[in-house]
């Protein structure tokens, strides 16, 4: 099979599956229990270093 | 050692520059041989003046210097492209002002190249990298990766802005449109951009939060996407080491393909993406409460990526392009309306329970008007790629007002927010200067780009009517050269409509300038200045 027929063959059938897949699974992901608290803490980062870099 | 190194290879590059200024087969590469060797000498001075001095690197505080050029450069390179755009505009209204003495450099088609990439990559871009800079350092807690290398992404940024735009008015192009520059800038840029990957993604690596806030994202995606439809768009061949002109590696249907899958990436990417990540970090930060959703912050980032990629083809409806190919470029363009308008409702909620901060603070209403100019044009754009509107929208100049509602409406104004929130932060001062001039510039941006889209939606759609015009036999009824006269006074509208948005960037230009002189200081600038 040329190459340019193999690679359209993959793309619109295994490709598109794991792209599909993928983008279901982080919506999925995205409303996993837990996840609302976890964001909540995420969404306050801009307001937590203003001036200087934590210190470890 | 490093010196050293530094200084043997930008001896050679003088050497070499000063050759190819020698050699040179054309004018745009003659000049930018005599640029390049003058900048590379330079440099070597400099670096040999400086050898042994021990530079300072305080690991305690976020490098600003970088941002505060990039603020500086963003507000520069805005006036000027604001400017050629207003000359430009003008120059359609009236034929006169492309002057015979300047035939072949001034002319509308050599200025408008040098208006749409300052605007795009100078204004935009700078902006972009300064707040990426800004923003990466403060939402990863840790300090810029890279010492000086975030000050090389910076110059030789620079340096490819005036490489870009002498060799538009020289005559250096590729003819592709906002992937103008020929190979040689095509290769300075993809040093620079690596460069920039490395400092970004260094510093996320080395961050000290748990999580790389959503603002981030966009920005590395955007960072990333250009970094690949760069390199893809501009594989050509240079006729000669010597000489600007190049030869693309694709041909025909390909090649259209390849430019337009480049050119709406460029608009999904940089012009969204990009300045995405300045909103997700610059509106929470002025309306001092966190994005109203991180959810839906996370399903607006991978949807926006995973179906914008797909949208180019809707610039190639009824051309050599195959049916199915335009076909899939429109329909991913319209399913674009669903993350586009999630992004833009994201944005404007996070104001919920603080509307009231419209009334007194302009600078949150210059934010809340560009993420309406976002959703705005992100309607208007799907409905353009349907093949049916696009059969009467192509060619006209209503695609010319979609971009600017796009441009000036939505990237324009975010920048503006985002330079109104960092010069005080940036230089310490209390507040700005002055909000009635922010109102002022508020109201004739707004103003201005009504003025512009809404001449361009009637002459658009006017020519697009006039073209297609024909009489009882069939026959057209107008020549071309009919729409254009009958175009004249939406023209003038637009150009009035330009010259607001361009006076309102000069009054911001001007109160930045003052916050900086006159505005009460916080703190004394606690940047460590190593002795001279």
């Amino acid at each position: 099979m040329e190459t340019y027929s193999l690679l359209r063959e993959f793309a619109d059938s295994w490709m598109l599956l794991f792209l599909f897949a993928f983008f279901v699974g982080v919506i999925v992901w995205v409303f996993r229990p837990g996840s609302t608290k976890e964001y909540s803490e995420t969404a306050d980062i801009p307001f937590r270093h203003e001036d200087k870099p934590a210190t470890d | 050692m490093l010196n050293y190194i530094k200084l043997i290879a930008l001896a050679v590059v003088t050497l070499f520059a000063m050759i190819a200024a020698n050699y040179a087969r054309d004018v745009a590469y003659q000049i930018h041989a005599i640029i390049v060797a003058l900048v590379s000498g330079g440099l070597f001075i400099w670096t040999l003046r400086s050898v042994g001095d021990t530079k300072v690197a305080p690991q305690n505080e976020y490098l600003d210097g970088v941002v505060r050029a990039g603020v500086i450069a963003t507000s520069f390179w805005g006036v000027v492209g604001f400017l050629a755009g207003v000359f430009i505009a003008f120059q359609l209204a009236f034929p006169a002002l492309n002057f015979d003495w300047a035939q072949g450099y001034a002319n509308f088609g050599r200025l408008r190249p040098l208006h749409t990439s300052a605007v795009i990559f100078a204004f935009g871009g700078n902006a972009l990298i300064a707040s990426s800079f800004f923003v990466v350092q403060r939402t990863s807690a840790a300090r810029l990766w890279g010492g000086n290398l975030s000050w090389f992404v910076f110059w030789g940024y620079q340096l490819f802005i005036v490489l870009a735009a002498t060799g538009y008015l020289l005559g250096g192009t590729q003819s592709k449109e906002y992937a103008e520059p020929e190979w040689y800038v095509d290769l300075w840029l993809t040093v620079v951009w690596l460069a920039y990957l490395a400092v970004f993604l260094g510093t996320v690596i080395k961050r000290k939060e748990k999580h790389i806030y959503v603002a981030n994202w966009f920005y590395l995606s955007f960072i990333v996407t250009v970094a690949m439809l760069h390199v893809v768009n501009n594989l050509s061949i240079p006729v000669s080491v010597f000489g600007s002109k190049s030869v693309q590696v694709f041909s025909g249907v390909q090649d259209a393909m390849t430019q337009w899958w480049y050119g709406h990436n460029a608009v999904g990417f940089f012009l969204t993406a990009g300045f995405l990540g300045m909103m997700y970090y610059f509106i929470p930060k002025q309306a001092e409460r966190p994005v109203f959703s991180y959810k839906l912050s996370i399903i607006h980032f991978w949807a926006l990526i995973f179906i914008y990629i797909w949208a180019g083809p809707h610039h190639l409806h009824y051309t050599a392009l195959p049916d199915w190919a335009s076909t899939l470029g429109m329909v991913f363009s319209i399913v674009l309306w669903m993350p586009s308008w999630g992004g833009m409702i994201n944005g404007l909620m996070t104001l919920s329970g603080a509307w009231d901060k419209l009334r007194t603070d302009p600078i949150i209403r210059m934010m809340v008007i560009s993420v309406g100019f976002y959703g705005m044009s992100t309607f208007e754009g799907p409905m353009m790629s349907i093949r049916a509107v696009n059969s009467l929208s192509h060619y006209t100049d209503w695609t010319i007002g979609h971009v600017h509602s796009g441009a000036l409406g939505w990237n324009g104004m975010i920048t503006f927010g985002a330079l109104y929130y960092l010069v005080p932060v940036l230089w310490k001062r209390e507040r700005l200067y002055s909000l009635s001039l922010v109102s002022w510039h508020f109201w004739l941006a707004t103003i201005g780009i009504v003025l512009y889209a809404a001449s361009m939606w009637v002459t658009g759609i006017m020519e697009g009517l006039m073209w297609r015009e024909v009489d009882a036999n069939g026959f057209l009824v107008n020549s071309f050269a009919d729409t254009v006269a009958a175009k004249f006074p939406m023209y003038v509208v637009r150009g009035v409509g330009g010259l607001m948005f361009l006076t309102g960037a000069i009054i911001m230009c001007y109160n930045l300038y003052m916050t900086v002189r006159a505005a009460p200081a916080k703190e004394p600038l606690a940047t460590a200045v190593p002795a001279e």
